[in-house]
């Protein structure tokens, strides 16, 4: 995209007098107040009032009734009275019971860990691209594209087939004799690993492509003509030119992966706790809606909050 | 030493394609399988395409996927390229700071949070308005255009601002007025924004689980969840017919796309 940056800056007020005209036009009308506010409405019934219900509901009690929890308010109808009552409970039982705070730990852990294991898998693939001829470049880009545009489901699914006791890696591996018992690869920590490298790869390789192709390629040349040996260019030259796509990888690969439910609960264990899973089966097979809320309540804040004010950093501005 | 080098490199980087491509090639390879265990190969057959087409549970819910993807899309797209221009093209306003974070905020959402709190929402709205009666098909259309919203605003909102505004400014000094300018001038300038929006959005929808088995009711299982019922039990061949049908499709769209870059930059550089 190589269109000219625009030099009006929203919301500065244009110098010319027609300029002006227009632009205290357009904040006067009746249409740009519907336009304004059509996508905001929208977002603020369907995106934050959401999160208040999820907190309201965080603090009332399991019942058996439809829907499964208490009110807040009590009417008392004899005395005109309303009674407020909050129930911290389901706080305190996250704070006490060290199953939540050791999924929340272990959902980080096996983000950062598949984090990395995507940068190694993804940094040669992206710098291959960047260094190959622009119509084979097209190609590869393509290939690293097309498993992006197909279905995420199913792309964990076909692990299961290569994962498993009598799967293609066992049968594999046996038939050329390198192990005699199959490995128990399927519902271990190991599998969730490799569907998060696995499904998560193409965010990886896009902005550390993004960020090789950028790269001063003359720099390295001259590194090379000092003498620098390739690993000490690799580390002093290409690595740091590669800092914007690593970051921008990283985060696009780690968010996701945190709040994972589907990878862990095809490829991983029984003991394979992550804090999406969590949510889930307190939802779902509990049937705990105040502690599900809890347990998000506390994910938004732990987790999501952090990340956001990530993004508005400088570099996290850069990185998406 | 750069040899060495460039070996290191060459075969790292095609072991991350293989890793990309083998369990795709081997998913549409057992497709074609005519042996019932999975991984036993017993010669070429069709039996599993035609099995799945005659399984009635999975094409009605393929059936309910597309129809909530094509609208959920559109809706998307609508409010989505509204967000974007209002965002971009605007200018100051009150609550634009909370506009432009809830436009970021669910692309970074886990979708667990998002499912639950739009089912709570709905739950609590029924209770309140008895609107929406029930959860089905007009739920999930609901929380999905609001998750794909987020992503064509930032599509539409990134290309306007890579955009020069002078052919607007220009339509506007000849007198255009808003509605004109924005159907005639902005629209067919962002369009291929608009357009790449309408197709993630669509793949986004009809790809997602988890959003989908919070709002949706009973009787209303969209084809993510059906092939989740069916996989979690293990592996199934229909589900491989299944997902070498969607990716033929997905390779010759992005086929398609390569071909029409490709004609594209060439009458760029014709008229060059």
């Amino acid at each position: 995209m190589n269109a000219p940056v625009s030099l009006n800056i929203p919301g500065q007020k244009p110098a010319s007098g027609m300029g002006r005209l227009i632009y205290a036009l357009r904040h006067l009308s009746i249409g740009r107040w519907t336009v304004i506010s059509l996508p905001s409405l929208w977002l603020a019934v369907f995106f934050f009032v959401p999160f208040l219900v999820v907190f309201k509901i965080s603090l009332a009690e399991p019942t058996i009734s439809i829907p499964p929890y208490s009110s807040l308010l009590e009417w008392d109808p004899e005395e005109s009275f309303a009674t407020l009552k909050l129930n911290l409970g389901n706080y305190l039982y996250l704070f006490e019971d060290a199953f939540y705070l050791e999924a929340y730990l272990s959902s980080i852990r096996i983000a950062a860990v598949s984090t990395f294991f995507t940068l190694l898998v993804a940094f040669p693939m992206a710098y291959l691209i960047a260094r190959s001829k622009s119509t084979t470049r097209i190609l590869l880009l393509s290939l690293v594209i097309l498993p992006f545009w197909t279905s995420f489901l199913l792309r964990v699914y076909a692990w299961m087939g290569f994962l498993k006791k009598n799967g293609l890696i066992n049968e594999f591996l046996m038939t050329f004799g390198l192990i005699d018992q199959p490995l128990t690869m399927l519902q271990t920590d190991f599998a969730v690993y490799i569907g998060i490298v696995y499904t998560y790869l193409p965010f990886m390789v896009l902005p550390l492509y993004t960020a090789l192709e950028k790269m001063d390629i003359t720099l390295l040349e001259a590194a090379e003509d000092l003498g620098g040996r390739p690993l000490q260019n690799f580390f002093l030259i290409t690595l740091p030119q590669a800092v914007p796509g690593i970051i921008a990888g990283c985060l696009l690969v780690f968010i996701p992966a945190v709040g994972e439910y589907v990878i862990p609960a095809l490829l991983g264990g029984s003991d394979t706790l992550m804090i999406g899973k969590v949510l889930w089966d307190e939802f779902f097979l509990n049937r705990d809606w105040p502690m599900a809320s809890a347990v998000a309540t506390v994910m938004l804040i732990v987790l999501v909050l952090p990340i956001m004010l990530i993004r508005n950093t400088n570099s996290g501005k850069e990185a998406f | 030493m750069q040899q060495r080098q460039s070996l290191f490199l060459n075969t790292s980087a095609t072991l991350g394609f293989i890793f990309l491509y083998a369990p795709i090639i081997a998913l549409i390879v057992y497709s074609f399988n005519k042996s019932k265990l999975v991984t036993v190969w017993g010669g070429w057959s069709l039996q599993w395409y035609s099995a799945l087409f005659n399984n009635e549970q999975i094409m009605t819910a393929a059936w309910l996927s597309l129809k909530v993807a094509f609208i959920s899309a559109t809706v998307a797209v609508v409010l989505g390229t509204l967000a974007g221009f209002v965002l971009s093209r605007m200018g100051r306003f009150p609550g634009k700071l909370i506009l432009s974070g809830w436009i970021t905020a669910p692309l970074v959402m886990p979708e667990v949070i998002t499912g639950l709190s739009l089912l709570l929402l709905f739950v609590a709205m029924e209770g309140t308005f008895g609107w929406p009666s029930g959860r089905g098909i007009g739920t999930i259309i609901i929380a999905h255009s609001t998750f794909c919203l987020a992503y064509v605003a930032v599509i539409v909102q990134s290309r306007l601002s890579a955009m020069d505004e002078s052919l607007e400014e220009a339509a506007m000094d000849l007198g255009a007025k808003p509605f004109s300018l924005f159907f005639l001038v902005t629209l067919p300038l962002i369009s291929p924004a608009i357009i790449s929006g309408w197709l993630l959005s669509f793949t986004l929808s009809l790809d997602d689980l988890v959003i989908a088995s919070f709002v949706s009711g009973p009787g209303n299982s969209t084809l993510p969840m059906v092939i989740f019922s069916k996989v979690r039990l293990g592996v199934t061949p229909e589900v491989n017919a299944l997902a070498t049908i969607m990716i033929g499709i997905v390779a010759l769209g992005v086929v398609g796309a390569i071909w029409q870059m490709r004609r594209q930059n060439r009458m760029m550089n014709s008229i060059d």
